[in-house]
């Protein structure tokens, strides 16, 4: 055998070179399943970029759904609730050129609450089936009420609640939640020389 | 006498502390009405015990706490609350918040309070809870609650109290005032602060441009003997920055994100131990403070002792107001305070300075220019940050680079602002960074919270609709099983075989006839 070697490199070559291929797909076939990563990681990734509002504007039944209808192809400019900061964030993500939101699924809004006027509703459990959070509390022919910070301002309760009795509210309109603005930056616009402002 | 370290960067800017006259203390009289806003502090707001219409009298409660970081409030004088509304409060969005009206009645009758005899002879948790009723929080610019800051001493060793007397920031002088007026009342505060948070060590931190109060504090600390420590260092804007100040008495420096009660130390304002002195000895409810009023724009310019909640137009006339000289209403000092929109804003427990500045005084900031990259705001900077680095991240709202380069340690003191020389206002892109980081932090724990609703929802309706298959499917094989077991039983397989024998009977006869 090791004369046979000997007189012919190209077989002792050859053999080397598939011992090295059967060890090491031995190894890879062993990681593979050893660190297999569970579900697909760039829906997890889109996902954990987009508002979790779960209100269906974009057409999909949920954020996670549109998640990984964008994993698949599928245009990242449909999110109302996330507006253009999603939409960047996610190009950024992607490596794609940011669009401008997709007008057809609705404009770019402040975050909203459900509120139930509580007098009027008719414990119809109507709202409770529609909200994706389960953020409603309530029973049948009893009073329901949203739970405030759980809600996710998606406005499907909106629609089949048989008394209109739900409004949505501002959620930020509180001294609690003013921040400052980034001041204007100005230094465009104002001169530097004497002659900047005669000519502006 | 302590060694003294130093503190990076800092600024030196015109003090204009005599313009108000350190050492008096004046009467700003009792308004017609007063305006109190149920948040005056840190935390929730109070809520609210009175109803409009409602007689008080002083030193009644009017709001209680509501919950652990929270503040009473009470009444500053004897009158009737005539409205419970939004009205403008102390606050740069200049928007309106919950307030209580109340009208005084002229005659100040108040209710009796009285306070523990000895103070040495009672546990921390009773002397906790003084503080707590008598509505202190903190006086020197943030209002933390005073009783919440002092309930450190049962999560770590403590050794060290600090009272910060520097006042560093130009133009105020309500802490100097007070150091000058009621040094043994300080002392006394200290002490029994020392006492609820079982440290050793007092030390009276006052910057060396209060000769007066310096002195002042130093015979009240011999007088009542015990283990005060005045301490006295150069004038630096900004000394009395808590981290700063502890930097420069022990040369130690507060972690990022951590508390001075990391380090085993306590830091309060002179205004917080009078107050704490007041509450514990006395009984009496935080109602009042000294409020500077200063500015050229002022005829009588000085230290004013104000009810808490009385508008800022009736101290302006008080102080002799004249509004053809002045433009900009500034509460707090010049380097980290904030325009009012309106004088008809009240003062509230964190008010130390009212300034009302001529036009030459403190001009209107030009034009902010390109950054020219001179690095003059990384030199001045007390917090060792790169201030020309965290102006263009927050510009380009990078909030990953932001926080990697430490802006939670900014603490929005205007050094860099003050000598930066193309006037670019980068503290407010510093504010407006840390508000926006703090929205997008906020925005992340709600849609996780969304997310993890939503998939439970989503798991949820599946076991249910899984549970009626399986139901459904169950009863299904319990009927195909009971057919199995009897075909007599099974009406539909009798029927059928009933219609056939008779079929067959039928054809059978066809045949045959």
């Amino acid at each position: 055998m090791l004369t046979l070697l000997q007189s012919y490199p190209l077989f002792a070559a050859l053999i080397a070179l598939l011992g090295l291929g059967l060890g090491f797909g031995a190894v890879l076939g062993y990681a593979s399943v050893r660190f297999r990563t569970e579900g697909n990681p760039l829906v997890d990734q889109i996902n954990q970029l987009l508002p979790q509002t779960q209100c269906g504007q974009c057409g999909h039944p949920g954020c996670k759904p549109y998640a990984t209808a964008i994993a698949e192809g599928g245009a990242i400019n449909k999110c109302p609730p996330g507006g253009q900061e999603t939409i960047d964030a996610l190009a950024d993500l992607l490596d794609v050129e940011p669009q401008a939101l997709d007008a057809e699924h609705g404009e770019e809004k402040e975050p909203n609450v459900a509120y139930i006027r509580e007098d009027e509703c008719i414990g119809c459990t109507k709202c409770i089936q529609a909200c994706p959070v389960d953020a409603i509390l309530g029973a049948a022919k009893l009073m329901h009420t949203v739970i405030a910070d759980e809600c996710t301002g998606c406005d499907l309760c909106v629609e089949p609640c048989p008394v209109d009795c739900i409004d949505m509210l501002p959620r930020k309109g509180g001294i609690e939640h003013w921040r400052w603005d980034l001041p204007e930056p100005n230094e465009n616009k104002s001169s530097i020389i004497a002659t900047d402002r005669a000519a502006a | 006498m302590n060694t003294i370290f130093k503190i990076h960067g800092g600024i030196h800017p015109d003090e204009e502390k005599q313009l108000s006259n350190p050492g008096t203390v004046l009467d700003a009289g009792l308004p017609p009405s007063l305006i109190l806003p149920l948040s005056q502090h840190i935390g929730k707001p109070s809520s609210l015990c009175v109803a409009p219409g409602d007689y008080v009298l002083g030193g009644q409660l009017l709001a209680e706490a509501d919950g652990m970081v929270s503040v009473p409030l009470h009444a500053p004088t004897s009158g009737t609350v005539v409205a419970i509304e939004p009205m403008p409060v102390p606050h740069p969005s200049a928007m309106n918040n919950l307030c209580l009206e109340l009208e005084c009645d002229g005659e100040d009758r108040w209710i009796e309070y009285a306070g523990c005899e000895d103070w040495r002879v009672e546990t921390p948790d009773t002397l906790i809870s003084c503080i707590r009723a008598a509505g202190v929080a903190g006086m020197g610019g943030a209002g933390f609650p005073t009783a919440v800051k002092l309930m450190a001493r049962d999560r770590l060793p403590l050794q060290t109290l600090i009272i910060n007397g520097t006042e560093c920031e130009p133009y105020i002088t309500a802490d100097d005032t007070l150091m000058q007026v009621d040094a043994a009342g300080i002392v006394e505060g200290a002490q029994i602060l020392a006492h609820i948070l079982g440290v050793e060590e007092i030390l009276l931190a006052v910057e060396d441009n209060k000769p007066a109060a310096l002195d002042a504090m130093q015979k009240a600390a011999k007088a009542r003997g015990g283990d005060c420590n005045v301490m006295t260092f150069p004038t630096k804007y900004p000394s009395g920055g808590e981290k700063q100040l502890i930097e420069i008495l022990t040369g130690k420096q507060v972690p990022t994100g951590g508390l001075p009660a990391d380090l085993g130390i306590v830091c309060q304002n002179p205004g917080t131990a009078v107050a704490a002195r007041d509450a514990v000895c006395f009984g009496k409810p935080l109602t009042d403070r000294i409020v500077t009023l200063t500015g050229r724009a002022l005829a009588r310019p000085g230290n004013y002792r104000a009810r808490l909640g009385t508008p800022i137009e009736h101290l302006l006339t008080v102080a002799g107001f004249d509004p053809s000289q002045n433009q900009r209403l500034i509460h707090g000092g010049p380097m980290m305070g904030f325009a009012l929109e309106s004088s008809a804003v009240p003062i509230i427990k964190t008010t130390n300075c009212i300034l009302v500045p001529t036009e030459q005084e403190l001009p209107t900031p030009p034009d902010a220019q390109a950054c020219i990259r001179c690095g003059l705001c990384a030199e001045a900077c007390p917090a060792s940050l790169l201030p020309q680095q965290l102006y263009w991240y927050a510009r380009a709202k990078d909030q990953e680079q932001l926080e990697r380069h430490h802006l939670a340690d900014c603490i929005e003191c205007g050094a860099c602002s003050w000598v930066c020389p193309s006037h670019i206002p980068l503290v407010q892109y510093y504010r407006a960074a840390k508000g926006m980081i703090k929205e997008s932090k906020t925005e992340k724990i709600r849609s996780d919270r969304s997310r993890d609703r939503f998939e439970a929802r989503q798991e949820r309706l599946e076991r249910e609709t899984l549970a009626r298959e399986a139901q459904r499917a169950a009863r299904r094989a319990a009927a195909e099983q009971k057919a199995a077991a009897g075909g007599a039983d099974d009406p539909v397989a009798a029927a059928i075989a009933r219609a056939k024998a008779k079929k067959d009977s039928a054809s059978d006869e066809s045949a045959n006839s």
